[in-house]
Order: structure tokens, then C-alpha cells, then sequence
């Protein structure tokens, strides 16, 4: 089955409360939400960030917003004013999470293909 | 008195108009203008405090006891004042931080020097600074313990610069009763800002559980600002016209508590199920139960619906009772930092910023400098994404070194900003970017979050409203 990044089918905003950074994960298309339910589970996410999580990492489904928010658990340092980090307030962790690659059909692969997620490509012009 | 005949807005249209004008203290200074003057508005939110903002208001305040206010928010006002008085526009703020009653003596100041003298009133919300009462509270069995780690407060009660309670609507919507054109807070939620003028002009009561909740949800939209509006927003950003004069949003909402989220005609920005979707899962913990002081609301039972261009409607939403608890935002000294940063270029730029970085190490080690964390990233590699970066290539063109410690040892981390220049002669070539000078050593006040009994809080409210 092919692969394609998450960045192909979703959209998201991070953010942080103390040393948990959250991640809202939002489906282009309603259509593709059920794939983004069954395979970016919690412990796939866990997975993914590795060691840039210490902590759990939870899962909230927001059926309604066909999106799915994450808690990332001890991700930011300490978080706030504590943490080293650039990116102490875990603003761009939603980035890191769209390099995930999931298992997509043929047919999503094909769709989601020429959409475009970048500017200067597809159907997005560089202005 | 004039003024009265302003009390509420929306008798004509039923429907209230609440533009949020700033998501934070530093945000775009003109945005609050341009939501005054570019079309209908009722009330203006201004959104001014974040964790930490608290403390730095109240180091200001040591320094200057007419000081620990957002500032800004002075100017601001006399630039608006007139309009407001003329068009009865409403503003409510928590720009008051720590010294609200200040605040509202500069706005009055503002307000004369715009004319505005004997036309308005001010509405000052006081008693959630818990800083002169935290031994009291502590003696009394209120352990304001860490909301994550449990750790009783009394741990750090030495180094505690500011602790204050999230308030919530009332106290606003008091205010507004009274008469006041401009409500100052100190630490109100930010939700509170946008809903407690929805629970004035519409009418709701304190137990109507999905009305208030729909009102938490408006404030979630409005609080950061042009975040629900197009700035910020992931979803085929390039495709976004017009940020440089982003509309920040605008809830036009009716009585029975849904509302459309909008902007002002001719703005830039746009509002769309995506950038609303995004604003709303921003900072978001379990959906089912986002707690304020006054309502508890279910971000799963949200409707949207596109209402034509720059409109999405919001609706269906449920809620239950607040709990018994308020929180708390404790700032307290936790040690220090410092951050040093160098620039190395093509060819092996990594490669050289990595060597540069274990030099530095060693000789740290060698001065028998302890600190409690030691950071290395090398920006333009791995700052952001870490090891999902990958290794980098040797063709990178250039990176920066960015070394961050931190420890309770104001010394140690003095030594470590020494240690940054020297690498420039002493270590891997190609190599820029110190122009700044040294690193500069910061004070860590941390966040402590906590909950406390909202029966030992609600007594001690107090709306005072005085005259411009």
C-alpha cells in the first residue's frame, strides 16, 4: 500500500500548557477522517516522536471538527519560561506531526496526489 | 444621565457584535482601530495577559507602584475614546494585570485628555490577587498545590512573585450593569472578556449551562486574535489574502447562543471552517470538559456551518456546571538561563556547529560548572523537529549553533555566557554571527498552576465603577 505524509490529508495547530504541548489535527476532507482515526493512534504518535516526548501521549476524537486533538506529555522541557528550547511553547510541534507518513489505498493516493500542500506547486501559488 | 441610555446595545437587531482586538501583550497595536472604524461593533475584547505576563507586571510594580499594568492599553484608548463614546462602544479588558485600579486612572486620564470628561464610566474588577493572602490560605488548609506534580506551594512559598485567580464573567457583567463603558480586570479569563458582554446584552442566566457554554466557546475564537481569522493558519497559507491588514474575528451573537464568527468588510484575512477549526483545538486539553469559573463546555457537541464569505455559523453547543474549585497562576523564581548562538557556514556547517558545541562542553566540564539542563540545536537542522530532521547534509549551506543551560547558580551561568565568544578563534572554522555581544543571563519565573476553593476567592470580589 502506498504511503503518503499526514501533511497530504490534514491540517494542525499546536500549542502548549505547561510542559505538554497539544497538537489539533484536522482533516481536509471528512472523508479521510476515519483513516486519520484508525491509524494515528496515540501509540503510533508516541512512536513517532520518540525522545522528543518523555511523557504519555493522550488522544481526544472531535468527531464534529473531523479532527482529533493530542497531548504530548513532558514534550516541551519544562515548558514556558523553564524550557531551553526554541520552541518552548511547542508552536510547531503540529509541523513535526504532519511528516508522519501513514498507509493509504490507491485511490487516496491518487486524490490526494495532485492537491498540492505547498505554495508554488499544485494548485497554491507563490505570492 | 446620558450614559444609561447605552446600557445595552442590541435591543434594535438582537444580536451582539463583540471584536476582538488583541490576543496578547505585544500584539498589533492597530488592530483594535481598525476594528473600531471598520464597521458595526457593540464591544471591543482585549485580551492582554498570558501565563507569565502576571509577573512581569508585578516587577514593574516593585519598581513603580503606579506601574504593573499593560500599558499600551493607555494610548490605545485615547485614540478610540471618542468613537466609543459617540457609537456607545463597550470595552472590556483584563489590562489591568496586577494593579487594575492604576490602570483605570491612566484610561480616565486618557479619557479627559480625549475629551470623553463627565461622558463615561470605568469599570474596575478587583480580588483576584492572592499575594497578600497566600500565608493565610496556606494556615488555613488550602495547600495551592502544583496542579501536576501535587507538590504543596508551601515548597516554594519564599520565591513566589505573583498569584492570582482566574475570574470569571460576573464581576464583568456587574460592571456593565453599573453603567461602565470600559470594564479593567485584572486576571479574568480570557473566554470571559468576549462572554460575559454576551450574558449582559442577551439576557442568560448564571444556570443556563449551553448558552454560557456557547459564550466560552465564542471567547476561545476571539482570545489570539487574527488566529481565527487567517493569521497563523496551516491550511494552504499562501492562499490567504491580504495579512497585512488582517480583520481580526468579530461574534455576532444572538439570544439563543449560537453566533457567527466574522470579520469586518474589506479586512484581510479570511474566516473559514479551517481557520476556525484551528483556533478552536489551540491550547486545547480533553474537549469534553473545557473548565472556566463559570461554565463547563463541550467542544465535541460544536456545530459549524458556512454562512457565506467570512461567515461560519456556530451552534448545537452543550454545557454543565462549573466546578467547585478556581484556578490559580503562582509565578515563582526557579533559578536561571542563558542562551548563546553561533553561525557556522558551508561546507560541514552541522558538522563544525556539532564539534563547536562538545568543545564547549569540555570546557564547561573543566571550569566545574554544574547546571541542571545543558540544550544544544542546531537551527536550520534540528531546533524544531529534532531527530526527525534526520542527519543533515553536508551541503548544508549554513546553521545556527544555539547552546542553552540553566541551573540555580546565577555564577555558573554567568561563567557559561563568557564561554560563547571565545569559540570564535578557538574552535571550527567559518564561523559568525556573535555581533550581539554575550548572551545575556535571565531570571526563570516559572508557572504554578493550582486550584483553590472558589468560596475562599468570590468573597472578596469588588466592582468599583468611577467617572472619566
Amino acid at each position: 500500500m502506498p504511503r503518503i505524509p499526514l501533511l497530504e490529508l490534514a491540517h494542525a495547530r499546536s500549542g502548549d500548557k505547561g510542559d505538554t504541548a497539544n497538537i489539533g489535527l484536522i482533516a481536509y476532507d471528512p472523508v479521510d477522517y476515519p483513516l486519520i482515526l484508525e491509524q494515528v493512534t496515540a501509540e503510533r504518535v508516541k512512536q513517532h516522536f520518540g525522545s522528543l516526548v518523555q511523557g504519555a501521549v493522550e488522544r481526544f476524537e472531535l468527531d464534529n471538527l473531523c479532527a482529533v486533538n493530542f497531548l504530548l506529555h513532558g514534550a516541551l522541557d519544562g515548558g514556558g519560561t523553564v524550557s531551553l528550547m526554541t520552541d518552548a511553547q511547542g508552536k510547531v510541534f503540529s509541523t513535526a506531526l504532519l511528516r508522519m507518513e501513514i498507509e493509504v489505498a490507491e485511490e487516496v493516493a491518487m486524490r490526494v496526489a495532485g492537491r498540492g500542500r505547498h505554495p508554488g506547486r499544485g494548485t497554491g501559488s507563490a505570492s | 444621565m446620558s450614559i444609561v441610555r447605552n446600557l445595552r446595545s442590541t435591543r434594535s437587531t438582537g444580536t451582539v457584535r463583540i471584536a476582538s482586538g488583541q490576543g496578547f501583550w505585544g500584539d498589533d497595536l492597530d488592530a483594535p482601530v481598525r476594528q473600531v472604524q471598520g464597521g458595526r461593533i457593540d464591544y471591543l475584547m482585549l485580551d492582554y495577559l498570558a501565563e507569565v505576563t502576571m509577573s512581569i507586571m508585578r516587577k514593574q510594580q516593585l519598581r513603580d507602584p503606579a506601574a504593573g499594568y499593560a500599558r499600551d492599553f493607555v494610548p490605545l484608548m485615547e485614540r478610540i475614546f471618542g468613537d466609543c463614546v459617540e457609537r456607545g462602544i463597550r470595552v472590556v479588558t483584563n489590562a489591568g494585570g496586577v494593579n487594575p485600579a492604576e490602570c483605570a486612572r491612566a484610561v480616565a486620564e486618557a479619557g479627559r485628555r480625549a475629551g470623553a470628561g463627565g461622558r463615561a464610566r470605568i469599570g474596575v474588577v478587583t480580588g483576584d490577587d492572592l499575594m497578600d493572602r497566600l500565608d493565610d490560605l496556606i494556615a488555613a488548609g488550602h495547600p495551592l498545590s502544583h496542579l501536576e506534580s501535587g507538590e504543596p506551594l508551601e515548597s516554594v512559598r519564599s520565591l513566589v512573585r505573583s498569584a492570582n485567580v482566574y475570574l470569571g464573567a460576573r464581576p464583568i457583567v456587574e460592571a456593565l450593569g453599573r453603567g461602565a463603558l470600559i470594564v479593567v480586570t485584572g486576571r479574568s479569563t480570557d473566554t470571559a472578556l468576549t462572554y460575559a458582554p454576551m450574558v449582559w446584552e442577551l439576557g442568560w442566566s448564571w444556570d443556563a449551562w449551553d448558552l454560557l457554554a456557547s459564550g466560552v466557546v465564542a471567547g476561545h475564537i476571539n482570545e489570539c486574535g487574527a488566529q481565527a481569522s487567517g493569521g497563523n493558519c496551516s491550511a494552504d497559507w499562501w492562499e490567504i489574502p491580504d495579512l497585512a491588514r488582517v480583520g481580526f474575528p468579530i461574534i455576532e451573537a444572538g439570544a439563543d447562543g449560537s453566533f457567527v464568527v466574522t470579520k469586518h468588510p474589506e479586512s484581510g484575512g479570511v474566516v473559514t471552517l479551517r481557520t476556525v477549526k484551528e483556533q478552536l483545538l489551540y491550547e486545547m486539553g480533553d474537549p469534553t470538559s473545557y473548565i472556566t469559573p463559570d461554565v463547563t463546555a463541550d467542544f465535541t457537541t460544536i456545530g459549524l456551518a458556512p454562512e457565506g464569505a467570512d461567515r461560519i455559523r456556530v451552534h448545537g453547543i452543550r454545557g454543565g456546571p462549573p466546578t467547585p474549585f478556581l484556578k490559580v497562576s503562582v509565578a515563582y523564581a526557579a533559578g536561571y538561563k542563558a542562551v548563546g548562538t553561533l553561525v557556522y557556514a558551508w561546507p560541514d556547517a552541522a558538522a563544525k556547529a556539532r564539534s563547536a558545541a562538545r568543545i564547549l562542553r569540555e570546557r564547561l566540564d573543566r571550569l566545574g560548572l554544574a547546571f541542571e539542563r545543558v540544550l544544544v540545536e542546531l537551527v536550520g537542522w534540528d531546533a524544531t523537529h529534532g531527530h526527525l530532521a534526520g542527519e543533515p547534509s553536508p551541503d548544508l549551506p549554513e546553521v545556527q549553533l544555539r547552546v542553552g543551560v540553566r541551573g540555580p547558580d546565577r555564577a555558573a551561568i554567568e561563567r557559561f555566557t563568557r564561554e560563547i565568544a571565545p569559540l570564535v578563534l578557538t574552535g571550527p572554522p567559518a564561523v559568525t554571527g556573535f555581533a550581539g555581544g554575550r548572551p545575556r543571563v535571565q531570571e526563570i519565573v516559572a508557572y504554578w498552576p493550582a486550584l483553590v476553593d472558589r468560596t475562599v476567592v468570590e468573597p472578596h470580589l469588588d466592582v468599583d465603577v468611577v467617572e472619566v
